[in-house]
């Protein structure tokens, strides 16, 4: 045996990983402090006002269900999308191992889809939200608002003329919901352009040329990175 | 199993025959992969910069030193800016903002830890090259960028950033707080933006080279403390640059989208803004949570390339290698653990504050641990005092003639007089400031002869040298005084208090000194760029007698580094004065010498 076997003796990689995969981990802590900067910040603002925005009244809405009441329900449909998309990269990851183009393929499309639809389901989210008209009593005067940056229909109710309104809540809520859904999102859709790259190098041979499908499971960690960070936001937004 | 570390050697061959093929001018002087490359690319551009940076703080000197004369020239040179030969408010206030942010991003993160980074991490852990060197590249042009943004930002109309180096909000947020904080401060935000992912790929790239890339041999322990601190500096930046990205995007955000991240119950010219619920204290513990480990990024390769030159320069083994090593690690946990020092004014807790006076003061035993490492090296050594090491010692008389004033602001108690005066201008830039600059130097005269095949002039340095040393120490040593009475930081003309009166003639010898340092150090940039070219030749591969594995390479390393095999390692660094041997090369076999040396 050569003396050199040990594992942080130089020579080797010491964790017998690629130094791809040392990157992309020590990338993922970093971004971990990008969105934990984030998300004590809001926590810092949201436990300093006295009244936050209800999650139930806030997200219950459903694509083409009209004005039925159903707290949750769409952003636990987008949550099951993203994860699953987390289970299909998996599978892609491990087709890799198995050296099969045509497996990774189905996969990474199954996956690239999932993104896609997560997508989709936040910019109908984002755009009911905005466009969204709630009574909010503003100056003695009812006005109707939507939620954005700017504006929060969603504070204390009082009485007026016998009936329950809302005034404004803190613009804090509007700011932080779309900034960092927002950044997640951007995220996710950067994830979407790397699947889809590492799906035309799959196609195009270049993994089997290789002689490894490494490339996909880096990108498979970005993604579940994304899906991890979602349930915090998940986490932070909708269930808190 | 086998399969990465096939990997790994796969790649380490890669780089190997990539120095065969044919390079043009634009492949090895511009967009070049070689990692010694980039390093020179790193280095001149922090050169450009500390000089714009420099003159910067010569210009504002005039007015602190000569509030009521006017300079004709200054209109000639600044135009509306210096209106009637006289620096405007608005104007200086620019001035002193972009020559902090230069110095410390641009010249002593990108400048030190760009180029000592780059040239020495691959040379010394006995790498071909960085373990990615496309995103290496990359690391420099996003560099390069950010540079250019915040450049130009100086030419527009409303002028450059003028909120401090610190930005806080709300002077940063409201476009119509000052004059700098238009354009200026969006580009100012956009410009840190591209420096903060040149950053994070450059420190990715440190600490998986160190990691992956050491050579057979080369364990953790036989590292040189350069590395030891380079890997740590890269840590540092990887985990607290994103904070103040997500700082930036939130005051981006502030400032053009009208949320309220930061911006709380505002009236601004009579009139109300509809801001509400931010909090501009949120900011500064974002802020402060990258830059408190931000001078740390800048402090420790100074630290780690003194260590290396002055064990080398004293021919002695460094004292106590995993006491340094162990210190560095205490030093960079406490670096995360400490920022609120920076806020004790700010109304924080005082049970909190009290917390981080404790934390901070603790940073005092390793530092003094190292200092103590220092001496004990130099103790009855025989010492070569080349400007290298004329430089490396001066930055430990800096460390610990400016550490010391850190246990005075560490307490809360004393920071509550203290904060915002100019005892914090003197501490910093001596501690931060001048003594990373010396670390820099020192790192510049010992490599030189690595980088380009030829010595800088001796003579030249020595003047650079003891001009700099003594200048720095002249110019902020006063400062602590004005500090201690009460002179504070930031202010444009001290005339209206007639307590400060008596440092009229004080500040004016600030200025005179502070034009004086500022020439010596074009006598260096001229040393510099004449020595690239015409230089006395280097003819021997290792002119200092090191151990290091960057002295087993060709005088000119082609791209590759080693022609032939990497060399193994035996030994750790610091074989000096053993065995009767002067020094011991790592690559040199154990047991080998004594068979054959003597």
């Amino acid at each position: 045996m050569p003396t050199n076997t040990k594992w942080w003796n130089g020579g080797r990689s010491p964790f017998n990983i690629s130094y791809g995969k040392v990157m992309m981990w020590y990338f993922l802590m970093s971004d971990a402090f990008t969105f934990g900067a984030f998300l004590i910040s809001y926590g810092t603002i949201r436990f300093s006002v006295n009244h936050w925005a209800d999650p139930n009244h806030v997200f219950n809405a459903f694509p083409f269900a009209g004005h039925a009441n159903l707290p949750l329900v769409f952003v636990s449909l987008m949550t099951f999308i993203l994860i699953f998309s987390s289970v299909t990269m998996v599978l892609a990851v491990h087709e890799g191992h198995k050296m099969n183009r045509k497996g990774v393929e189905k996969y990474m499309i199954l996956t690239i889809l999932g993104g896609l639809a997560f997508l989709g389901c936040q910019a109908w989210e984002w755009t009911h939200m905005i466009t969204g008209d709630h009574a909010v009593l503003v100056n003695g005067q009812i006005e109707h608002w939507g939620t954005t940056v700017t504006r929060n229909p969603w504070g204390v109710e009082v009485m007026h003329n016998g009936a329950m309104v809302a005034t404004p809540g803190p613009i804090a809520f509007g700011g932080y919901f779309f900034g960092i859904t927002g950044f997640h999102g951007f995220h996710v859709f950067s994830g979407v352009i790397i699947n889809v790259t590492m799906l035309i190098k799959t196609r195009l041979g270049h993994f089997d040329q290789r002689g490894h499908y490494e490339m996909i499971e880096k990108a498979g960690l970005y993604w579940h990175f994304v899906d991890l960070v979602w349930v915090f936001v998940f986490l932070c937004f909708y269930l808190v | 199993m086998s399969s990465a570390a096939t990997l790994q050697h796969a790649d380490v061959n890669d780089a190997h025959h990539e120095h065969h093929h044919h390079e043009t001018f634009i492949s090895k002087y511009v967009f070049s992969q070689d990692h010694k490359m980039i390093a020179k690319q790193f280095l001149v551009t922090g050169i450009i910069w500390a000089i714009i940076g420099g003159l910067f703080s010569v210009i504002f000197r005039f007015q602190l030193g000569y509030p009521d004369s006017t300079f004709p020239w200054l209109e000639d040179l600044l135009g509306h800016w210096a209106a009637g030969g006289k620096l405007k408010p608005e104007f200086y206030y620019a001035l002193v903002t972009m020559h902090g942010t230069i110095l410390v991003f641009f010249v002593l993160t990108a400048g030190l830890s760009g180029t000592f980074a780059n040239f020495l991490i691959p040379l010394q852990v006995g790498a071909r090259d960085m373990a990615s060197p496309m995103l290496n590249m990359l690391s420099y042009w996003f560099f390069f960028l950010s540079s250019i943004i915040m450049f130009s930002s100086l030419f527009v109309q409303t002028g450059p950033a003028s909120g401090g180096w610190t930005i806080y909000p709300p002077l940063s947020a409201l476009g119509d707080a000052s004059s700098g904080a238009k354009i200026g401060m969006d580009l100012w935000l956009v410009s840190m933006a591209m420096f903060i992912v040149s950053a994070l790929l450059g420190g990715l790239n440190y600490i998986t080279t160190i990691l992956n890339m050491r050579t057979k041999g080369m364990s953790m322990t036989r590292l040189p403390l350069t590395i030891w601190s380079l890997f740590f500096t890269a840590v540092l930046g990887v985990l607290s640059f994103p904070v103040l990205l997500s700082g930036a995007i939130l005051l981006l955000f502030d400032r053009n989208l009208g949320t309220s991240f930061f911006l709380s119950d505002i009236v601004i010219a009579g009139k109300i803004l509809p801001n509400e619920g931010g909090s501009a204290i949120l900011f500064q513990h974002l802020f402060w949570f990258l830059g408190h480990p931000e001078v740390y990024i800048i402090l420790l390769p100074a630290m780690g390339m003194s260590s290396e030159i002055i064990s080398v320069n004293s021919r002695k083994p460094i004292f106590g290698y995993m006491a340094m090593v162990g210190s560095v690690f205490a030093i960079s946990i406490l670096a995360f653990l400490v920022w609120a020092h920076h806020m004790f004014v700010t109304g924080l807790n005082p049970f909190l504050g009290s917390a981080f006076v404790l934390l901070t003061l603790l940073i005092a035993i390793p530092s003094a641990i190292k200092v103590f490492n220092w001496l004990t090296t130099l103790w009855r050594a025989n010492i070569r005092f080349t400007p290298g090491m004329l430089f490396a010692i001066g930055f430990v008389s800096l460390f610990i003639s400016g550490g010391l004033t850190g246990i005075f602001l560490g307490n809360s108690a004393l920071d509550l007089h203290l904060h915002d005066t100019y005892f914090v201008v003197a501490h910093f830039h001596i501690v931060m400031g001048v003594a990373s600059f010396f670390g820099m130097f020192a790192g510049v005269y010992h490599w030189f002869p690595k980088m380009f095949g030829r010595y800088l002039n001796n003579t030249l340095a020595f003047i650079h040298f003891w001009i700099t040393i003594i200048g720095a120490y002249l110019i902020f040593w006063p400062m602590h005084y004005e500090g201690l009475a009460g002179m504070p930081r930031r202010y444009y003309d001290y005339s209206g208090w007639t307590s400060f009166n008596m440092f009229n003639g004080l500040n004016e010898f600030i200025s005179l000194v502070a034009m004086i340092v500022f020439a010596a150090q074009l006598l260096f940039v001229f040393n510099f760029f004449y020595s690239m070219f015409r230089g006395r030749k280097v003819t021997e591969t290792n002119p200092w007698g090191s151990n290091t594995l960057e002295w087993t390479t060709p005088i000119k390393p082609g791209h590759g580094n080693w022609p032939g095999e990497i060399p193994e390692v035996f030994r750790g660094p610091y074989d000096y004065a053993k065995d009767g041997k002067e020094f011991i090369p790592q690559n040199v076999p154990v047991g080998d010498d004594e068979s054959k040396g003597h």
